[in-house]
């Protein structure tokens, strides 16, 4: 059991160590990579019915106990990402034998595909603040060499102002650690929630939490800290784009949940003012870039950034109701978007381009296509019956709850907006006719190829309509996690023992 | 001792802010390195600092019988340091092959990606 949760980042590891001899070898490299993240879906898996079974589990690494030691710790939150991170790595690692060329699998593709999903499963079963630096460094320098491997010109050019702006925000999370350490002792999440309520001193820990919503927003994408963003996800070939986009800015996310539920005091008013703020101008500038936007991907990439502020407003606003719409919206948004970058680069095979007015007539040549594409991307702008109108409606409810109307007519409106740029992508690639007239049809691929690129995409998208359709267990799933995330008792019992019983009456 | 270690990292940040403003890459990473080594002096001041002995518990021991320094901060900034490290030297070979195949390293002119006015065919 104890290696159990080891394992989401044991078994990437190994695999990125299998691949790498087998890189000059393509076809054996990728059958190890797509085992592997099969692999990693079945422990997944086992990590989320061990945690409905029996509460959050924690793991002391190396029988160091708890506030000393490196703790790795699964809850509701934790183990739902690991099962879509591993589903995405999966789906991802499949469409990589089609979409990645020989060279890049020759530089090693597999290897840093696989620390990615290391880095990225680390940061989500840690629970140590500067163990989950390390793991956001792994998925980092991982996520850098995936971008520019290859060495396009485009590439470089992104690639270094991806790099630049990253490592801002890894230099602002390594000082916010080394003064959360200096102000309490510890830098156990767990133990961080009971030391840093005993400590008498508002400014300084004002002053942690706003550089630790700066340090995770830069990762996350949040306004004014996306501009890396658009400027470098449509450079790599779109495999990489898709498990970027589905998965990188949404660990950053994720340590905003975890650190504005656990470690900070959850009734410091100003801060999710802040997030409030940002969430809102991050929905509308995501939303408002998209629509200037004129190439499939680009248009696609400011998108993720408005949906990051749905992610951030259900933190900000701060209910179960509202945390549980993040969390399930998390989930759809991970699905939805990589599957819309999957289709992307399928219909750039197809039609030769990215570019809206240079393309087209996708619906007629694969009409199979077009209806995946439908799914996510209504999905994304929130009709119903999919997974987005659940989503939406769930953080719709809360902001209503709470009479924050403003937050309501903004988050509509980014739907309308959303649904805009949808229909202006589904207007000009799959309907419209394709200007030069030579869209090819999905039947002229090779049979090989058909199935690499249809089936992670039918997989996802059958998953949208999976939680768009049965939405129940889905959501109260996402509203036990919420009031786990709200009411730690239980992770704290499971990282510190149940002494810690004791500790929590302080507050 | 911790007022003259604090004004150094201020001076270490305000260099490397300063250089970080400018257009050239190389000096915007040369801030980057200043920066990083200000915090990883940060963090240990952070871990307080003391004249004291080794960590090391003697033989027969449970507990060290006289004060001890922090471990801690050191493991961390020695991890720190060695992420930091990789992290700049995969920066450095970056700039260099970006310089290499771009000719340039005025970030105002590496446009490529983003090109100033996109263009819009009407359609016809």
């Amino acid at each position: 059991m104890s290696w159990l949760l080891a394992l989401p980042f044991l078994l990437p590891i190994a695999t990125a160590l299998a691949t790498f001899p087998a890189r000059g070898r393509g076809s054996l490299c990728g059958i190890i990579s797509v085992l592997g993240c099969v692999l990693m879906l079945g422990v997944a898996i086992s990590i989320v019915a061990l945690v409905e079974i029996s509460g959050p589990t924690a793991v002391q690494m190396g029988e160091w106990t708890a506030p000393f030691g490196i703790t790795l710790v699964a809850d509701r939150l934790s183990a739902i990402m690991l099962l879509i991170s591993a589903l995405v790595g999966l789906c991802v690692s499949l469409y990589s034998l089609s979409d990645i060329d020989d060279c890049r699998i020759k530089l090693g593709f597999h290897s840093f595909f696989q620390l990615l999903l290391a880095g990225v499963c680390g940061s989500f079963i840690t629970g140590d603040l500067f163990n989950l630096y390390v793991w956001f460094e792994v998925m980092l320098i991982a996520s850098f060499a995936l971008l520019v491997l290859g060495g396009d010109r485009i590439q470089l050019d992104g690639g270094v102002k991806y790099v630049a702006l990253n490592l801002v925000s890894t230099l602002l999370m390594l000082t916010s650690i080394g003064m959360i350490y200096g102000l309490t002792g510890t830098l156990n999440m767990a133990q961080l929630h009971i030391s840093l309520a005993s400590v008498d001193n508002p400014v300084a820990i004002s002053a942690l939490a706003v550089l630790f919503i700066c340090a995770f927003g830069i990762k996350a994408a949040i306004f004014p800290l996306f501009f890396w963003l658009p400027a470098s996800y449509h450079a790599p070939p779109v495999a990489v784009t898709a498990v970027f986009a589905g998965l990188l800015t949404k660990v950053g996310v994720y340590a905003l949940i975890r650190t504005f539920t656990l470690i900070f005091p959850t009734d410091l008013g100003f801060t999710h003012n802040i997030l409030l703020g940002a969430a809102l101008l991050t929905m509308l500038t995501g939303v408002l870039g998209a629509a200037a936007q004129y190439e499939f991907r680009k248009i696609l990439a400011f998108h993720i950034i408005s949906q990051i502020g749905f992610l951030v407003l259900g933190l900000a606003l701060n209910s179960p109701l509202a945390l549980a719409g993040s969390v399930f919206y998390m989930v759809h948004n991970i699905v939805a978007k990589t599957n819309l970058f999957l289709i992307s680069g399928t219909a750039q095979r197809l039609t030769g381009g990215y570019e809206l007015n240079e393309i087209g007539g996708i619906y007629k040549a694969s009409p199979l296509l077009s209806i995946f594409f439908f799914i996510a991307a209504f999905s994304l702008a929130g009709f119903p019956p999919l997974s987005g109108f659940w989503a939406k409606l769930l953080l719709l409810k809360a902001s209503l709850d709470q009479a924050a109307y403003l937050v309501a007519a903004v988050a509509l409106i980014t739907g309308a907006l959303t649904l805009f740029s949808m229909s202006k992508i589904w207007a000009e690639v799959f309907w419209k006719g394709h200007p030069k007239g030579y869209c090819s049809s999905l039947y002229a691929l090779p049979r090989k190829e058909r199935f690499q690129r249809l089936l992670p995409v039918a997989l996802l998208a059958l998953i949208t309509l999976g939680l768009g359709l049965v939405p129940e267990p889905f959501i109260d799933y996402s509203l036990d996690a919420a009031s786990e995330l709200l009411e730690p008792k239980g992770y704290l019992d499971a990282v510190l023992g149940s002494e810690s019983a004791q500790y929590t009456g302080n507050h | 001792m911790e007022g003259p270690l604090a004004i150094v990292v201020g001076i270490l940040i305000a260099t490397g802010v300063y250089l970080m403003l400018a257009r050239d890459l190389l000096h915007y990473l040369f801030g980057l390195v200043l920066i990083s080594n200000a915090a990883n002096l940060a963090i240990f001041i952070a871990g307080r600092l003391t004249r004291a002995a080794p960590p090391l518990v003697p033989k027969g021991l449970e507990v060290p019988p006289m004060p001890i320094a922090n471990p801690l901060p050191q493991a961390l900034i020695l991890t720190a340091i060695v992420i930091g490290f990789g992290l700049l030297a995969f920066a450095l070979a970056l700039i260099a092959q970006a310089y290499k195949v771009l000719g340039t390293l005025d970030v105002d002119t590496m446009r490529i990606a983003e090109p100033a006015a996109p263009k819009r065919k009407r359609k016809p």
